[in-house]
């Protein structure tokens, strides 16, 4: 009845072996490949440098005008925008400028990794059902899989600072704009595609026309939760080297440091509203078509 | 050639796997039911052949189910049949490449929709555009020819609306507007009133007569509403179950049924209103009567007759006689068929 009662594993030898094979093969891989794939990410790291210098060196009553006028220009409320000048003012009179900064720069530069990959891979998955059905895992494993599991591999190739940081951030952010993406398209009313086509459209005039237009709100959805998910990483990023608000949450933790864990957890928090009510408020004015009524 | 503007001939559309293979069987004679029950295949129309005239209203009428909708969408291919012809100007649609295609669907047919198909992000202005972008038309000319058409239809001063903003009515006046924009010769209506409540559709009925006496497209119009089809069409294809039943101008429809299942569908319409004198005329002696011309419907005479105090019509056409109609063969022709042809019909309830 041994059979029954004790599970029928590998036997240990192998499965060392097994593990030993896979550890070394990828140290092999990482040896060889390491440097041009440093190469390949380095004007990924050029610009995230530049940007992050540029707001460095920016004078802070200029940063703060510049906020409070994209916020302005995206909600078309006075109140976000005095809001938002607030919160950066206090986040700077409270010690954590710097630091906000380098967050801003990193969090900016993934949301425009995210998007400018993640919507040509939704547009091309809602083309094709078969394509659905491959990435759909791809996302969910990008998902879920523990996060330290995906940076072992990265930091081995890569070694640590920004561009894994960077890589870890888009890893986790991307799904929900490829999700929402392919969704969007694919919740277009097939009668509006058709008349599309009776008028003899070919692919681009619709998809540009009248897909992608109808599918904005659900693309946008898309591009507010890839920001609120970069936002989530940016104290795991820290773990590996990236400047930022991380960093001091990082320390407190380890040092049982209550009020600066505080603060710069809530400078992330005030970051997240600002970034958040903005996107949703510039997403609800496209869709202004959608309301009836006569005042136009 | 041939004296008509589309001719679709031989059609048939299956819906399933294996379409192809199961045309023998259909041509065979096998029915609807038996069909999906063994084969799991939707019969979508059977062996349709329609001459379609030009400069006319053709009406293609059917309850749902029929292959209405299936059949019109054949006509610019936005439906690939099972096998058949469909020759437009001669040319056969069939064999053309996607681009011909596309050229076709943006220069030579364009189309109006049931729920009206119109783009909730664009104005007015700018869903009335679409074809003219889509053809290439620069944005000045395009918008000049969009207002031209909106005028037409009665919408001028709601171009910047959006279409959320109208009524049912008027947004398909922007369909409409929206599908003449493009100039084709060849205008596509599927359903198109049959989402309006009655009297805003009686009203595009109207719109839609109006324009057709000054633009002369040849126009295929699908409706499941029999008096809708009575009052616009210049000519009537019944469907039923993919199969074309019969095919004639309205009074040969209301007249000569050509079976209990047509009989059934006409037998409460409002024949005064369809028959015309020139199909009651005939010679009876030489007693004259009111001259009236030839295409007035019954229901008209019958009034001029009554004003008059007359009791029979001379029947003009180009201004010579060609018989006689007196009050009494307008009474028979009005009332309602004998119940012998009624009674087999109720087979179809």
């Amino acid at each position: 009845m041994d059979f029954l009662t004790k599970f029928p594993a590998m036997e240990r030898a192998d499965l060392r072996d097994l593990k030993k094979g896979i550890d070394s093969s990828f140290k092999e891989f990482s040896r060889s490949w390491g440097e041009s794939i440093e190469v390949f990410f380095d004007p990924l790291f050029y610009f995230l440098v530049r940007f992050e210098k540029l707001l460095l060196a920016t004078p802070w009553p200029i940063i703060i005008l510049i906020v409070a006028a994209l916020s302005y220009l995206g909600s078309r409320s006075w109140k976000l925008s005095l809001g938002a000048a607030v919160s950066f003012l206090l986040i700077g009179y409270l010690g954590m400028w710097n630091n906000t900064m380098s967050t801003v720069a990193l969090i900016s530069v993934a949301t425009i990794i995210c998007i400018a990959l993640g919507i040509p891979i939704g547009i091309a998955m809602s083309k094709s059902d078969r394509l659905q059905a491959m990435i759909t895992p791809v996302l969910d494993i990008m998902q879920t899989i523990p996060i330290f599991v995906y940076l072992l591999p990265v930091v081995m190739l890569l070694g640590i600072g920004k561009v894994p940081g960077l890589i870890a951030v888009c890893v986790y952010a991307m799904p929900p704009i490829v999700r929402l993406t392919n969704l969007g398209l694919r919740l277009v009313d097939k009668e509006i595609l058709e008349a599309a086509d009776a008028f003899g459209s070919n692919y681009r005039q619709r998809l540009f026309s009248v897909q992608l237009p109808l599918a904005l709100p659900n693309i946008f959805a898309g591009v507010n939760q890839t920001i609120m998910m970069a936002l989530a990483m940016v104290v795991i990023a820290s773990m590996i080297g990236v400047k930022g608000l991380g960093v001091p949450v990082l320390q407190s933790i380890q040092n049982q440091y209550l009020a600066l864990g505080l603060m710069n957890g809530l400078a992330i928090v005030a970051l997240a509203i600002i970034f958040d009510r903005v996107s949703q408020q510039y997403g609800k004015r496209l869709q202004r078509h959608r309301e009836g009524g006569n005042d136009v | 050639m041939s004296d008509y503007k589309i001719e679709i001939k031989n059609l048939y559309k299956i819906f399933g796997p294996n379409d192809k293979s199961m045309v023998d069987r259909v041509a065979n004679g096998m029915g609807k039911q038996e069909l999906l029950d063994h084969h799991k295949h939707v019969l979508g129309l059977r062996d349709v052949n329609i001459g379609i005239s030009a400069n006319s209203i053709n009406v293609i009428m059917g309850l749902s189910g029929s292959g209405k909708s299936t059949l019109i969408r054949h006509i610019n291919r936005l439906i690939e049949p099972t096998v058949g012809e469909i020759i437009v100007d001669g040319d056969d649609v069939l064999a053309m490449n996607p681009e011909r295609i596309r050229d076709f669907r943006r220069f030579g047919a364009s189309m109006v929709f049931q729920k009206f198909g119109l783009m909730p992000h664009r104005t007015v202005l700018e869903n009335c555009m679409y074809g003219l972008n889509i053809q290439g038309v620069e944005t000045g000319k395009a918008e000049k020819r969009a207002n031209h058409w909106l005028d037409r239809v009665g919408l001028s001063g709601f171009e910047n609306r959006y279409p959320a903003q109208l009524s049912g009515g008027m947004q398909q006046r922007v369909g409409l507007a929206r599908a003449l924009a493009t100039d084709a010769d060849i205008l596509l209506m599927d359903e198109a009133f049959s989402a309006l409540d009655p009297l805003i559709r009686a009203d595009m009925q109207g719109i839609l007569l109006d324009l057709q006496n000054e633009l002369h497209k040849t126009i295929v119009f699908i409706t499941h509403d029999l008096d809708e089809a009575l009052r616009i069409g210049d000519d009537i294809a019944i469907l039923r179950d993919g199969e074309l039943i019969q095919k004639g101008n309205p009074q040969s429809i209301v007249l000569k049924p050509a079976n209990d299942y047509v009989a059934d569908f006409t037998k409460d319409v409002n024949r005064a209103r369809v028959l015309t004198l020139n199909t009651l005329s005939h010679e009876s002696g030489t007693e004259e009567g009111l001259p009236l011309n030839s295409d007035l419907s019954i229901e008209e005479a019958m009034q001029e007759m009554i004003v008059s105090d007359h009791n029979l019509v001379t029947v003009m056409k180009e201004g010579k006689s060609i018989g006689q109609v007196s009050l009494n063969d307008m009474v028979a022709a009005i009332a309602k068929p004998k119940t012998s042809q009624t009674g087999a019909s109720n087979a179809y309830r």
